[in-house]
C-alpha cells in the first residue's frame, strides 16, 4: 500500500482525461453491480442451489450474502467518496474556525466540523491539546470530539442501506444535537479544573502543516482508494460476525419476539448500559441492530443502542486518561449518556 | 540530518516510518531516527493528526503517510 505510483508528468491535459475516465469507469462498474446484487443472489441461491426462499436457511443464508454484498459495496462507495470531499479539510482548518467561537454557537459548529473533518480517534489526545492549548474551550472541544465517532461515514453508509435516508437523517440530527448539547453542559459546569493541568501549559511550537493544502487530484483519489482498503481490512470480521448473527436472528427469532418481551420503559437505559461498554463499530453493530428492529424492537431503543457503541469506546476514554481526569471522564460518559438515553425516549414516542 | 516519526503507535506510523527510512537510504543521506510516541509532546510539535514527519526540527508533514516519492522531494528540498 505504501509503494507509491508516480503520476505521470509528461501530458498533464491527457493523464487528467484519463483519471476522470477510470473514476467514471469505476462508478459504472459499481452501478452494476449494486443493481446486480439481489437477482444474483436469488438466482445462484434459490435456482442453481435449490433452496428455499421461505425456509429459515433459505432466509438467512439469502440475507447474509445479499446484505455483506450491499454493505460491502455501500462502504466502498461512499468511504471513497468522502475521503475524497474530506481530504479539502483538516483539523488545523478546524481548529482555526473554533477559534474565536462563543460557546453555544461554537459548540454547534465544533459538533458540525466533527462530521466533516477527518479524524482518526488515535488522534485524540494531541487533537485535545492542540485545541486547548491554543484557546478554543473544553466544552466545544468536547462537542468535537463526541460527533466525530458519532456521525462517521460508516454509521451513515450503514443505516442508510439497512433502514433508509429518513432514519439516516434522523441519526445525523440528534447525533449533532447530542454532540452539541453535552459539549455546551461540560463547558458549563466549568470542569476546567480536571483537565490535566500540564494541557493548559503546553506551548505549541512548530509552525503549524495543514495536511488539507497542496494536495493534487490525483492525491486525493490515491487516500480515497487507500482509506477505503483500510476500513475494509479493519472491520470485515465485525461485518461478517455482525451480519452472521443478524441473519441468525432474522432465521430463527419469531417475528414478534421483542414485541411480546417488551421490557417497556426500561428498555432504552438497558440497551445503553449494554452498549457504552461493547466493543463494536458501526459495522459490526448495525446488521445486529436491523435483525433486533426487524423482530419488533422500537427504533428508539435501536438507536440509542447503536449510538452509545459507535459514540463512547473503551479505548477512546483509556487515552483520554491521558489529558482528563477520571472525574471528567465519568462525566463526560454520564452527560453523554444521558442524551442518549434522552433520544432514545424521543424516538419510542414519536416514531 | 534528525527524522522524527511522530505517531501514538498506529500502523500508518510504522508505514510513515518504513518510507522514511527508504527515502533516506535512497537519497544517500546520514539520519537519525527518533519515534516521538507521546501525546503531549506531539502536540507540543503542533500536531493533531498522526502520524507526522519531522524533518531537522521543523514539522514536514502531517495526518497522512507521504510516498516514498513525495519524502524525497522533502529531503532534497532542504
Amino acid at each position: 500500500m505504501s509503494a507509491s505510483v508516480e503520476s505521470p508528468q509528461a501530458s498533464p491535459g491527457s493523464s487528467a482525461a484519463r483519471r476522470w475516465l477510470s473514476v467514471a469507469g469505476a462508478a459504472a462498474l459499481w452501478w452494476v453491480l449494486y443493481s446486480l446484487n439481489r437477482p444474483f443472489w436469488d438466482w445462484l441461491l434459490f435456482e442453481v442451489l435449490g433452496l428455499d426462499p421461505a425456509s429459515r436457511l433459505g432466509e438467512s443464508v439469502h440475507f447474509f450474502f445479499y446484505d455483506v454484498t450491499k454493505i460491502t459495496l455501500l462502504l466502498t462507495g461512499i468511504i471513497f467518496v468522502v475521503t475524497v470531499l474530506r481530504s479539502f479539510m483538516s483539523v488545523e482548518r478546524t481548529r482555526a474556525l473554533l477559534g474565536g467561537r462563543r460557546e453555544g454557537v461554537g459548540n454547534a459548529a465544533a459538533a458540525g466540523l466533527g462530521v466533516v473533518t477527518p479524524f482518526c480517534s488515535c488522534s485524540a489526545v494531541p487533537a485535545f491539546i492542540g485545541f486547548v492549548a491554543a484557546g478554543v474551550p473544553l466544552g466545544v472541544t468536547m462537542s468535537f470530539l463526541i460527533a466525530s465517532p458519532m456521525v462517521n461515514e460508516v454509521a451513515i453508509v450503514m443505516l442508510y442501506g439497512l433502514f433508509g435516508w429518513q432514519v439516516t437523517a434522523l441519526y445525523i440530527a440528534t447525533g449533532l444535537m447530542i454532540a452539541t448539547v453535552a459539549g455546551w453542559t461540560i463547558g458549563r459546569m466549568g470542569l476546567e479544573r480536571w483537565v490535566e493541568p500540564f494541557v493548559f501549559e503546553t506551548k505549541l511550537r512548530g509552525k503549524v502543516v495543514d495536511p488539507s493544502v497542496g494536495l493534487t487530484w490525483d492525491d486525493r483519489l490515491a487516500m480515497g482508494r487507500e482509506e477505503v482498503a483500510t476500513i475494509l481490512a479493519k472491520i470485515w470480521p465485525y461485518l461478517l460476525v455482525g451480519i452472521g448473527v443478524g441473519a441468525v436472528i432474522h432465521g430463527w427469532v419469531p417475528e414478534t419476539w421483542f414485541a411480546e418481551h417488551a421490557v417497556g420503559p426500561a428498555g432504552v437505559p438497558i440497551a445503553v448500559g449494554i452498549g457504552v461498554p461493547l466493543y463494536s463499530n458501526a459495522a459490526g453493530v448495525m446488521p445486529l441492530v436491523e435483525a433486533l428492529h426487524d423482530k419488533g424492537m422500537p427504533m428508539g431503543t435501536v438507536l440509542a443502542f447503536m449510538m452509545s457503541v459507535v459514540a463512547l469506546s473503551l479505548p477512546e476514554t483509556i487515552l483520554l486518561r491521558r489529558v482528563l481526569q477520571p472525574k471528567l471522564i465519568a462525566t463526560f460518559v454520564a452527560v453523554v449518556a444521558t442524551g442518549i438515553v434522552a433520544t432514545g425516549y424521543l424516538f419510542n414516542a414519536v416514531l | 540530518m534528525n527524522i522524527k516519526i511522530l505517531g501514538t503507535g498506529c500502523s500508518k506510523c510504522e508505514q510513515l516510518e518504513v518510507a522514511a527510512r527508504a527515502a533516506v537510504a535512497d537519497a544517500g543521506v546520514e539520519a537519525e531516527f527518533d519515534k516521538i510516541t507521546d501525546p503531549a509532546e506531539i502536540a507540543a510539535w503542533g500536531v493533531m493528526a498522526t502520524p507526522a514527519l519531522v524533518i531537522d526540527d521543523e514539522v514536514a508533514t502531517s495526518g497522512r503517510v507521504p510516498s516514498e516519492g513525495d519524502i524525497r522531494q522533502l529531503l532534497a528540498d532542504r
